[in-house]
């Protein structure tokens, strides 16, 4: 395998998680929720599918109760904000400070531990492509998932009428509810949609990325997943284009330090983050272009009048 | 069964009051149960964990301790909380106040005067603030969202003073620790009273919550905080710049992060380390809605949240139970202030028959 293969290789694996945890945060979002708690849902995920694979021996039970941990887990913020019409900011804030707590207490017994990594899955023919074959089609069930996720919320979100009506309930709650759309009842399912995804790209971490459970190992991958919403205006593809962007910064200090190129290491982990700050400025600087692409009712609380 | 929410006419007094003494009785009782799930005796494991550290000195003393950096970054942030700012950041603005403050002390290790204290307390106020003005002018300038920028200098601030202290400052007698040399004397934020470790970093927290009250509720200033967070443009019809209160409220808050920095470092550690925060600027964020954005509950709100980190620590000794439990109290904690305070603003129904909400269905 040559040098230039190798590297993608990275950057697919570093990228994956951060274009799951986004594309469930964009149908969030699309439906008007805020929900900042990806950090915590996606470090549950990551925790409890480490925790089931040691139990079962199998990871792919790990990668269920990833999906199914962060999904349970985002209901709590679901019935705060939704339920209890709570603030949108300040129970995303919750559920990540308490993600990190209860994630902390169920991978204790774990931690040191060698994992179970999830294996690649080699798809005949398409495997033996030269250069594609192995970037693209001996990959672990997680990337296939993270391209299938990509492909089916644009449909879902632009062609289909379910879709439509989320959309709609994202720019304006109240013509919504007006039509007879179940506002609440959807926000719920995208809230959980969201949580599903986080906990999908917390397994990833913990049985792809580094088979290992580490305290608070998202280290900001939820927030960063946050920003590429935001980066990616709200568009399925954009992600996909922004997260491998970001996976392509984040594991750059592994190069530079093989490379031997001598900048203190700490600068080079600072990069995602800045990368972050920098991409973030340059996307909202033009005010008319953010307020199009926003969902209207994004972070506003609805009570529906009886 | 079903939740519906009716919006009361004006929001409860008396409930505004009961809200987060409801949520701390939600939180024990939740408490209570995950220690009966991991096999502790409950009874004994809440009382280790919220009583028994208020019954001997050395406790009480580290109550203070970590109450002083959770008030006054706390006190900060329910300014910028309640102007519709959304100031994150302060575990990075806290580090950031540490090292310029540390500039004086390690920088300068030869100078031996009484102006160091000060001198340090102030870049420490200065670090903080200058690092809060980013995220401030990126919001007040080029419209960027603050939340995740602030967030995103934590990150940064944390590698950078892991930088510091393994790179250029590292002490040359350490043996290879990464760690600064020892403050001198003179650097070191003096105790309050002779019984213990509290130093006077609590009493800037008490100084700094009491102004920030008498600011918010006798000034103008208070005044604009309030009408601008709750409502833009009705702040702009009152001739009040929402880009002022940007800064104003982020340098505020930021100035405040900064000292507690500095304060931990010259009275706590002593020197400058890779880990100097065991969260204080995320936790000061649970303390600034327990004490409902309000100084004088923050002050209170603090000392709770500084007695569930003693806490942990207590029952990790004598029960051994994971010190992690705290960070899951402190979790548990804000999501029972957020329900309660929807009791504020609305009634909270069950509705249990779906056969009355079907007929009301069909009445339309």
């Amino acid at each position: 395998m040559g040098m230039i293969e190798a590297i993608l290789l990275t950057v697919i694996t570093a990228a994956t998680p951060l274009v799951i945890a986004s594309l469930g945060e964009l149908v969030t979002e699309r439906a008007g929720v805020l929900n900042l708690g990806v950090e915590g849902m996606m470090i549950m995920g990551a925790a409890l599918a480490f925790a089931a694979t040691q139990a079962t021996g199998s990871p792919y039970v790990g990668v269920l109760a990833g999906i199914a941990g962060g999904a349970l887990f985002s209901l709590l913020f679901g019935f705060l904000t939704l339920t209890l019409v709570a603030n949108q900011v300040a129970t995303g804030l919750a559920l990540t400070i308490l993600g990190l707590g209860v994630s902390g207490q169920i991978g204790e017994p774990f931690v040191g531990m060698s994992g179970i990594k999830l294996q690649p899955i080699v798809i005949p023919l398409l495997a033996d492509i030269p250069f594609l074959g192995p970037l693209l089609f001996r990959q672990d069930l997680i990337f296939y998932l993270s391209i299938a996720l990509v492909i089916g919320i644009s449909w879902f979100l632009f062609s289909s009428r379910a879709g439509l009506k989320l959309r709609a309930i994202g720019d304006n709650h109240a013509s919504a509810h007006a039509l007879g759309i179940h506002v609440i009842r959807t926000r719920y399912l995208a809230v959980m949609f969201g949580g599903a995804c986080a906990g999908l790209a917390g397994a990833q971490l913990s049985l792809v990325y580094t088979p290992q459970w580490v305290e608070n190992m998202s280290a900001g991958r939820g927030w960063i997943a946050l920003a590429l919403v935001v980066f990616a205006s709200w568009r399925p593809w954009r992600v996909l284009a922004g997260g491998y962007l970001f996976g392509a910064v984040s594991i750059s200090q592994l190069h530079a330090q093989a490379f031997g190129i001598g900048i203190p290491s700490q600068f080079l982990s600072a990069l995602p983050y800045l990368a972050t700050v920098v991409v973030l400025i340059l996307i909202s600087h033009n005010r008319r272009v953010t307020l199009i692409n926003t969902p209207a009712s994004l972070g506003k609380p609805f009570v529906p009048d009886r | 069964m079903r939740i519906e929410l009716e919006k009361r006419p004006r929001p409860s007094a008396l409930l505004s009051i009961l809200s987060p003494f409801l949520a701390l009785g939600l939180t024990v009782i939740a408490g209570g149960i995950m220690f009966a799930l991991i096999g502790k005796n409950p009874v004994a494991a809440l009382y280790g964990f919220f009583v028994e550290p208020l019954t001997d000195i050395w406790s009480l003393h580290e109550i203070a301790v970590k109450a002083a950096p959770l008030i006054l970054i706390g006190a900060g942030l329910s300014v910028c909380y309640r102007s519709n700012n959304w100031n994150i950041g302060a575990e990075g603005q806290f580090i950031m106040g540490a090292i310029a403050g540390s500039i004086v002390p390690v920088v300068f290790h030869g100078w031996h005067s009484p102006l160091v204290l000060p001198l340090m307390l102030i870049f420490g106020m200065i670090g903080g603030a200058l690092y809060a003005a980013i995220p401030a002018f990126l919001k007040a300038h080029m419209n960027t969202n603050e939340i995740l920028t602030s967030l995103m200098l934590v990150y940064i601030a944390q590698l950078f003073l892991d930088w510091l202290v393994r790179g250029p400052w590292r002490s040359p007698d350490a043996y290879n620790f990464p760690v600064t040399r020892d403050f001198a004397r003179e650097a070191i934020l003096p105790e309050m009273i002779a019984s213990g470790r509290a130093n006077l970093g609590f009493a800037f927290a008490i100084l700094a919550a009491i102004g920030l009250w008498f600011m918010m509720r006798y000034t103008l200033k208070g005044f604009e905080i309030s009408v601008l967070g709750q409502s833009e443009r009705a702040g702009r019809f009152a001739g009040f710049s929402s880009r002022r209160m940007i800064w104003f409220s982020m340098l505020l808050s930021g100035a405040l992060a900064g000292l507690a920095g500095i304060s931990e470092v010259s009275g706590v550690i002593g020197k400058l380390q890779p880990i100097i925060s065991p969260g204080y600027g995320f936790t000061a964020i649970i303390v600034a809605f327990l004490g409902r954005l309000n100084p004088i509950g923050i002050i209170a709100a603090g000392l709770f949240l500084a007695l569930t980190y003693v806490g942990g620590e207590a029952v990790q000794l004598t029960l051994n139970v994971s010190d992690k439990i705290t960070r899951v109290f402190q979790g548990l904690l804000l999501f029972f202030v957020l329900s309660c305070d929807t009791l504020i603003q609305y009634r909270i129904r069950l509705v249990f028959s779906r056969l009355g909400r079907s007929s009301e269905g069909g009445a339309h």
